[in-house]
């Protein structure tokens, strides 16, 4: 039997490569592959999932370089927070100015917005100039976000140093039992990057659509989602708006798709979350978009 | 050519990074393309080489990590593409102050190096004909993944490199990984036929570099 013909989930990953890349999806010119599915009864339509919300209610944490809170596309944050070293070298997270001088976050923020434009924002500061360091703030970021009980952690980022892997499955799963849902970028280079990977992680490469509610299940994980990742209308420096593209502002879109649902359904689990995600997906919810129904 | 072994070794790795823009440049018939590696002293961006605009002036010149299009990929690992450059006056700026040239559109990709973000592969500019954003976006990616390992063998090289000044070592083994050449070996048949030919001009690339450096030795 051919590595084609068994279903995608089962296809082996090309061993040359040291990561698994999660190759983004030109919907625009490939046609997708038909794959089975079993609709759950086949109530779970988009309107059901999050027809009529604006993500009101739910709080979403982005973890990234910073908002810039005033920019007309991001509307306001709830909290800004940083990651500070102490003298001791222990790192604490604390109250900020909101502010990003990169920019990367503050357009993250924007397409969560554009989404779900009720849901309450707050920004950890993880991301700084600079090759050290990133990866432990990353974790007392996220640890923290965690403990405070986000509904959505959104992620468009990911850390190619493999000694922070055990740490960060650990909190992703502890998110995940604890209804804190993180939504982080796969990556679409051949190496070896986290967390997107681990199963307990909602992970979101790119399509080339243009409909920012429009995504995809990906029968071939690891990457199980894609999103609108293609001349997205981001916010740019000075208020201005920018055409993005990456799975960094795919993410966004479903980070912000999860806030839409949880404001409507409450009680979601993760795992319920992501269920209601694949059921709702363009290519299993629409008879056209590629799935056999069973 | 010169007598000096370190001048020497310096010249082929300068001629390497510069093959390697210019086929980033050829790539994506961009009007420039560059290869900015971190400073580890104080984390800063520095052009070490350059293909098109600002090849005559810009290298050694350097800029904050955390900022531009070139920081966002650093930041997040991540390959990225920003195309409308123009219209946001601070990035406009920004590159216009570190190049001299106001680009349209940049595409930049992490170099990553053994799980460390080394530097970016910038590409600014590339053609308008109609063509996959995607598409684009993976070939830098794998661009800037095969010029990586290319990097690791130089900083490899360069840190296996005996010091003129100190005490020589003899009998030191180098400590280069040739896990990393089985890699590449083992890739290159997938490769499409333009990342091959790449591939294969970078190899012979670093076959001459060590031919020098035994020549020299």
């Amino acid at each position: 039997m051919t590595d084609l013909q068994l279903p995608p989930w089962r296809r082996p990953p090309r061993d040359h490569f040291p990561g698994v890349p999660a190759w983004s999806m030109p919907v625009s010119v490939v046609p997708q592959e038909p794959f089975d599915i079993s609709p759950l009864g086949g109530h779970l339509t988009q309107d059901w999932a999050w027809g009529g919300a604006d993500g009101s209610g739910v709080r979403v944490c982005v973890l990234d370089s910073g908002v810039d809170a005033e920019h007309p596309l991001v509307g306001g944050l709830d909290r800004a927070m940083d990651v500070v070293r102490a003298e001791d070298g222990t790192l604490t997270v604390t109250p900020t100015e909101p502010g990003d001088t990169a920019g990367h976050g503050t357009a993250c923020a924007s397409v969560i917005r554009s989404v779900a434009p009720g849901a309450a924002l707050t920004s950890v500061r993880v991301l700084s100039g600079g090759r050290h360091g990133s990866g432990a703030a990353l974790l007392a970021g996220l640890t923290w976000a965690i403990e405070e009980g986000y509904d959505v952690i959104n992620m468009s980022l990911s850390t190619t140093k493999a000694e922070f892997c055990d740490a960060l499955r650990d909190l992703s799963d502890s998110a995940y039992f604890r209804r804190c849902v993180i939504v982080a970028s796969a990556h679409n280079m051949p190496v070896r990057s986290y967390p997107w990977p681990f199963a307990s992680v909602i992970s979101v490469a790119s399509h080339d659509s243009p409909d920012p509610m429009t995504y995809y299940y990906n029968p071939s994980p690891p990457v199980e989602f894609y999103a609108r990742g293609v001349r997205v209308p981001v916010a740019g420096p000075g208020g201005r708006q920018l055409l993005s593209t990456g799975n960094s502002f795919a993410t966004p879109h479903i980070a912000g798709i999860c806030a839409l649902i949880l404001s409507k359904h409450r009680s979601l689990t993760p795992f319920q979350l992501k269920s209601v995600l694949y059921l709702a997906a363009e290519n299993v919810a629409v008879p056209d978009g590629g799935a056999r129904v069973d | 050519m010169s007598t000096d072994p370190l001048e020497s070794a310096e010249l082929r790795q300068r001629r390497l990074l510069q093959s390697i823009v210019e086929v980033a440049r050829s790539v994506f018939d961009a009007a420039a393309a560059s290869v900015l590696l971190v400073d580890e002293a104080d984390g800063d961006l520095v052009f070490e080489a350059v293909a098109g605009e600002g090849e005559h002036h810009l290298l050694g010149s350097r800029f904050p990590a955390g900022t531009g299009i070139a920081g966002w990929a650093l930041m997040t690992g991540q390959p990225v593409v920003v195309d409308d450059v123009a219209d946001s006056p601070q990035f406009a700026r920004s590159a216009a102050e570190s190049t001299g040239y106001v680009p349209s559109s940049i595409m930049a990709a992490p170099l990553i190096c053994d799980g460390d973000c080394i530097g970016v592969l910038s590409v600014l500019d590339r053609d308008s004909r109609p063509r996959c954003d995607l598409g684009d976006m993976a070939s830098l990616g794998l661009l800037a993944t095969e010029m990586a390992t290319v990097l690791e063998l130089l900083l490899t090289l360069r840190s296996a490199a005996p010091d003129p000044v100190a005490a020589p070592a003899p009998g030191k083994p180098a400590a280069f990984d040739l896990a990393v050449l089985q890699r590449v070996a083992d890739r290159l048949p997938g490769a499409s036929d333009h990342v091959a030919a790449t591939v294969g001009k970078l190899l012979a690339m670093a076959d001459d570099l060590l031919d020098t450096v035994d020549a020299d030795a």
